[in-house]
């Protein structure tokens, strides 16, 4: 950086951040600058009308002692670390059943296991408030056939959560499609090298498939649990609202970002907003780097041979 | 660190190419009695994902006092489908649908062009601090929207844009990270001589930008246009913070709106709810038909959105 520039070279640096501008821009009006701006609300009492209140770590002292913060993590919990391992499960299930299947069967699969993910959150929350209806819903029905007595998912505060779990393996689009991308891209003459060593189907699955869409798998496993520690559209939907200012379930559908959206948007808690808002991007932050972590143990990343020849 | 991610990539599709050489048919399995275990499991498992819709559709177009009855009969017996007309006197779906048409074009298109504008910044110029900014992209990948929800709402609210529907689009015109990681990888593939030839012609940098990228990346621009086309479609958080007048609302902002009025409460009409679902969802079906290469493309290479 130091070392002066040329005159071409000055030239197109000039062009390249006039290219870059609307970026640069963005950048300082709707990434960095709302980052601080968060930070520095977040020690402060704001409601949009008088004017904000240094509180110092007021906010975050209260989050300590506020009961409902620390049940909207519980219940943020409980649904990331069932939706996260059954979501990859099944989606890998699918996967692998694709893969197993002719060209044309697989595009047909694929294309109804893609279908549900085009449907709009709001929809699918609504959807499933019928589906999961616990006197008359498909679900309790379905299960009726072999004699089983359905819970009453939508207001059982016991049953929400897991309902909400249930139409979240709804849609495992785009998961599924990531992993059968992964497994077309595994050579087969690994399969061929496993098999005339005498390695059986779940041998050839252990130590060949699973090392080959490691990465695939770690990736999944990070962008589904930095989504799932947000998920507000589909329980917002279902559980929030005028409708359901009386329910029978209390908080059990509370989830972190409600929480985060109610404390700013309908009591105008703009600083605790903030507050909350900072402590789940460290949340987020805390868990991807131990994943990262752990993941880069785990994971299997190709070696490159010398020069590139394949 | 680009070398290594660049190779790498390499290295990816030499193994998709030799993937690809090997005949797909020969596979253990594939055909004979194992091929055809495989297509039942496949046709229950798709069932499973499918039959909620064909539910949906069906139970719209009964009476409301059949909606719960005989779910496992694909067809509505008996047949309603003055449910839709009635939608439209409950609601203003006509006007939703075309104010969700319209953010999200303008959500598409704003984010398409600036994207690819800053993406070419960043595949064809060589120039002092490019690593630190494009490391200033990938960075903002991670930024989970919530963080900055409260900020960007004071923002709209200083210059007196919250209730209109400018905040549901306006941001996208400074480009977004993952559009950007997309569309430079995809102009990064554009051979360098295709660039240089049209300079030495007397191409202005803005001439190859339109002449070349943009033409060129037209598969990436589609899939960037429809991935946000389909993100602005789904949006419920902005809509309901931006949002108060109902002639103004998108169609989730309004789908809730009639779940909050209908589905429960002394008089319920579960028709109408389902029928401003399917409403809501049927256009988006049909973008995913007609763009679906694209959007296994897309998932399938980038691995996020969608």
């Amino acid at each position: 950086m130091a070392r002066p520039l040329s005159g071409l070279a000055r030239r197109e640096a000039r062009w390249a951040y006039v290219f870059l501008l609307p970026w640069l821009l963005g950048l300082v009006i709707f990434q960095a600058g709302p980052m601080v701006a968060s930070l520095v609300l977040s020690l402060t009492d704001y409601d949009l009308i008088s004017s904000p209140r240094f509180v110092g770590l007021g906010n975050y002292a209260e989050m300590l002692e506020d009961p409902t913060v620390a049940t909207a993590i519980g219940n943020t919990a409980f649904y990331t670390v069932l939706h996260v391992p059954l979501a990859l499960v099944v989606s890998l299930a699918l996967a692998l059943m694709l893969n197993r299947v002719t060209g044309r069967a697989a595009g047909f699969f694929r294309t109804a296991f893609y279908l549900p993910s085009m449907t709009p959150y709001v929809a699918v929350g609504v959807l499933f408030l019928f589906l999961l209806n616990g006197q008359a819903g498909l679900v309790n029905q379905f299960l009726g056939l072999f004699g089983v007595d359905g819970p009453q998912w939508t207001t059982d505060p016991a049953w929400v959560k897991p309902g909400v779990v249930l139409m979240s393996l709804w849609n495992l689009g785009s998961t599924t499609i990531i992993l059968f991308a992964a497994l077309r891209n595994v050579p087969r003459d690994l399969y061929e090298a496993a098999m005339i060593d005498g390695a059986g189907p779940w041998q050839r699955f252990r130590s060949v498939t699973l090392p080959m869409i490691s990465s695939a798998l770690f990736f999944v496993v990070i962008i589904n649990t930095i989504a799932a520690l947000q998920m507000f559209d589909q329980v917002y939907t279902m559980f929030f609202g005028n409708q359901t200012a009386q329910n029978s379930y209390g908080d059990a559908a509370l989830f972190y970002v409600v929480y985060l959206f109610q404390q700013g948007f309908q009591f105008l808690h703009m600083g605790y907003a903030s507050a909350l808002a900072w402590l789940l991007f460290a949340i987020i932050a805390v868990i991807t780097v131990v994943q990262v972590k752990v993941g880069n143990r785990l994971v299997y990343y190709e070696a490159e041979p010398p020069g590139g020849t394949r | 660190m680009t070398t290594t991610a660049g190779r790498t990539r390499a290295g990816r599709a030499g193994i998709a190419e030799r993937a690809r050489e090997t005949a797909r048919d020969d596979r253990p399995g594939t055909a004979g009695t194992r091929g055809a275990f495989f297509l039942v499991m496949l046709s229950a498992a798709a069932a499973v994902f499918l039959y909620p819709f064909v539910w949906l559709v069906v139970a719209s177009l009964k009476p409301r006092d059949r909606t719960f009855s005989d779910p496992f009969v694909p067809w509505p017996n008996p047949f309603a489908p003055e449910n839709y007309a009635n939608v439209w006197d409950a609601a203003p779906m006509l006007a939703w649908l075309f104010n969700t048409v319209f953010v999200g074009v303008a959500a598409a298109l704003a984010v398409t062009v600036s994207s690819a504008f800053v993406a070419f910044g960043f595949a064809y110029f060589r120039f002092p601090g490019r690593g630190v900014l494009f490391g200033s992209v990938l960075a903002t990948m991670m930024l989970p929207g919530a963080v900055t929800l409260v900020p960007t709402y004071l923002i709209w609210n200083t210059v007196g844009l919250t209730g209109t529907q400018v905040p549901l689009w306006a941001g996208n015109l400074f480009g977004s990270a993952f559009y950007i990681f997309l569309l430079r990888q995809f102009f990064l593939g554009i051979p360098r001589y295709v660039f240089e030839a049209a300079r030495v012609d007397g191409a202005s940098y803005l001439d190859l930008f339109r002449r070349i990228a943009l033409p060129l990346g037209r598969p990436a621009l589609i899939i960037a246009f429809i991935f946000e086309l389909k993100a602005s479609w789904f949006d419920l958080m902005k809509p309901l913070i931006y949002l108060q007048d109902p002639a103004l609302f998108t169609l989730p902002r309004g789908l809730k709106a009639v779940v909050d009025q209908f589905y429960q409460g002394g008089d319920p009409k579960w028709e109408i709810v389902l029928a401003a679902s399917v409403i809501t969802t049927l256009p988006l079906v049909v973008i995913f038909f007609a763009g679906q290469r694209y959007f296994v493309q897309g998932i399938a290479t980038t691995g996020q959105k969608g």
